[in-house]
């Protein structure tokens, strides 16, 4: 258990976790990155789709072969990337590791970048423990990478990105997709997705929810129901769907669990998934050197999480005297701006103004 | 073991191209040997094969099966050569190995 010092350790391979190392070993730092999955990448193994946006941040690109290049990057800037290596704790600097699950190993690192990505979150309804049940994730994750349909019949709960882009998955993988479900009167999701959707013929249920699932050792039926503008049931509008499955697509929150351990402060904003580490605008949280991005940091997109990664890699960089001053503020102005432009539309302009808020949090902190 | 009904396996893809052939090997679940494919977790193996139930609730012996698929929400614990409580969304397969779908431990909770 001998305590080793990278300069940077990274802790997620996702997209922001690989951002941030290729960038800080682009300044010549030493950086590791660990992960607990056997596979590097995160969430963009399992994302089959298109990312769209400005050229600059891999629109046209399918998500697997945004991960394919990024890990290949980084493996060319000798970043070690451990997987199968889950961290289990932090304390006062010193990170503890299971390796392949097996032995503790203890690290020291200068900077530590947290990528630890977003939990998914469930609704509850009698009968949502059933085998079938299950969230938008997890399909994704048994469809997409280890290519097994989870069901013939699926109801999808939830009508933004991810439950739009679910359906089409597991259509594409050959389930029949009896319909979306959305307790808001419109569609949570972008016009594209939703318009695939439609054209699909797969009904999208407005102002309704799910009232129960039926079943013995797994799911058979599901009853839904209309609600009102005050969310409550309208009795009398059940409809009971014949289904096997139902996939939960009810948004996510940050997993921060590692950047509590580090001692980082919090803030809740509900547009970015909820309870968010306070960071300032170049990701580093109120411990000093210690660095959120990506989903963890507030829960965005692929692309923004790859902008923040690439911040909070500059920052630790420049700390350690990897930078000069210019250099640092000619990259650092270039993401800024690039996740100005990320964050627009109704949508961004709420998590851009959220984003604000919380670097006014770490300036009021700091003081 | 290849019948319509219950493999599940997605052969081919739109996207993802034809199913690589990938070694194959054997996994003993509840004494019934299954095809498994080596590097996948054992629920996948017991997905394909048309198991959805993978425990029994300590208390209330209800069924759970995959719910999280990334080894968080602990639904899909099942129990692997004796050794209980493994998630079986996130361990591999490995030849030969003994799954068994977990029951409730009963003296535990009397």
């Amino acid at each position: 258990m001998g305590i080793a010092r990278p300069e940077v350790l990274v802790i997620g391979a996702g997209p922001a976790g690989l951002a941030a190392a290729i960038e800080a070993a682009e300044h010549k730092a030493s950086v590791m990155v660990v992960d607990e999955n056997v596979r590097a990448g995160g969430q963009l193994i399992k994302q089959t789709h298109k990312f769209f946006g400005s050229e600059l941040h891999h629109a046209g690109i399918r998500g697997i072969n945004i991960a394919t290049k990024l890990v290949e990057r980084a493996v060319h800037l000798h970043v070690s990337i451990q997987l199968h290596t889950p961290v289990v704790a932090i304390f006062e600097g010193v990170v503890v590791m299971a390796k392949e699950e097996k032995v503790l190993e203890t690290i020291r690192p200068a900077r530590l970048i947290i990528a630890t990505g977003a939990i998914e979150n469930a609704i509850c309804f009698p009968g949502w423990t059933l085998p079938g049940v299950m969230t938008a994730g997890a399909a994704q994750t048994f469809v997409n990478i280890h290519r097994v349909r989870v069901g013939d019949r699926v109801v999808v709960v939830g009508s933004g990105n991810v439950g739009l882009i679910i359906a089409y998955q597991l259509r594409q993988a050959g389930s029949e997709i009896v319909g979306i479900v959305e307790a808001k009167p419109q569609i949570g999701g972008w016009g594209v997705h939703a318009s695939k959707i439609r054209r699909m013929g797969i009904p999208i249920w407005l102002s309704h929810t799910v009232k129960e699932v039926r079943g013995d050792d797994r799911v058979r039926t599901v009853v839904i129901h209309q609600i009102d503008s005050n969310f409550h049931p309208i009795p009398g509008t059940e409809k009971e769907l014949i289904a096997d499955t139902v996939c939960l697509a009810v948004g996510m929150r940050p997993q921060v669990h590692l950047v509590e351990m580090a001692g980082g402060s919090f803030v809740y904003e509900p547009v970015l998934g909820g309870i968010v580490p306070v960071h300032n605008e170049i990701m580093e949280t109120t411990v000093s050197g210690v660095y959120v991005a990506g989903d963890v940091a507030g829960v965005e997109e692929a692309s923004t999480a790859i902008v923040e990664g690439q911040l909070a890699g500059l920052a630790a960089a420049y700390s350690l005297g990897k930078v000069s001053r210019p250099a640092f503020e000619e990259r650092r102005n270039a993401y800024l701006q690039a996740l100005e432009e990320l964050r627009s539309g109704p949508f961004g302009d709420e998590r851009k103004e959220a984003k604000r808020r919380i670097w006014n949090h770490y300036d009021q902190l700091k003081q | 073991m290849k019948s319509e009904d219950t493999d599940r396996r997605i052969y081919e893809h739109p996207i993802l191209g034809p199913l690589k052939d990938g070694k194959k090997c054997v996994i003993i679940v509840d004494g019934k040997p299954i095809e498994a494919r080596e590097g996948e977790p054992i629920l996948a193996a017991m997905l394909a094969a048309g198991i959805v139930v993978a425990r029994q609730t300590e208390k209330r012996h209800e069924p759970r099966g995959l719910f999280c698929g990334i080894g968080l929400c602990s639904d899909c614990l099942v129990t692997v050569n004796g050794v209980r409580n493994v998630r079986s969304c996130v361990t591999l397969v490995e030849d030969g190995m003994r799954v068994e779908t977990q029951a409730p431990e009963a003296a535990q909770w009397g």
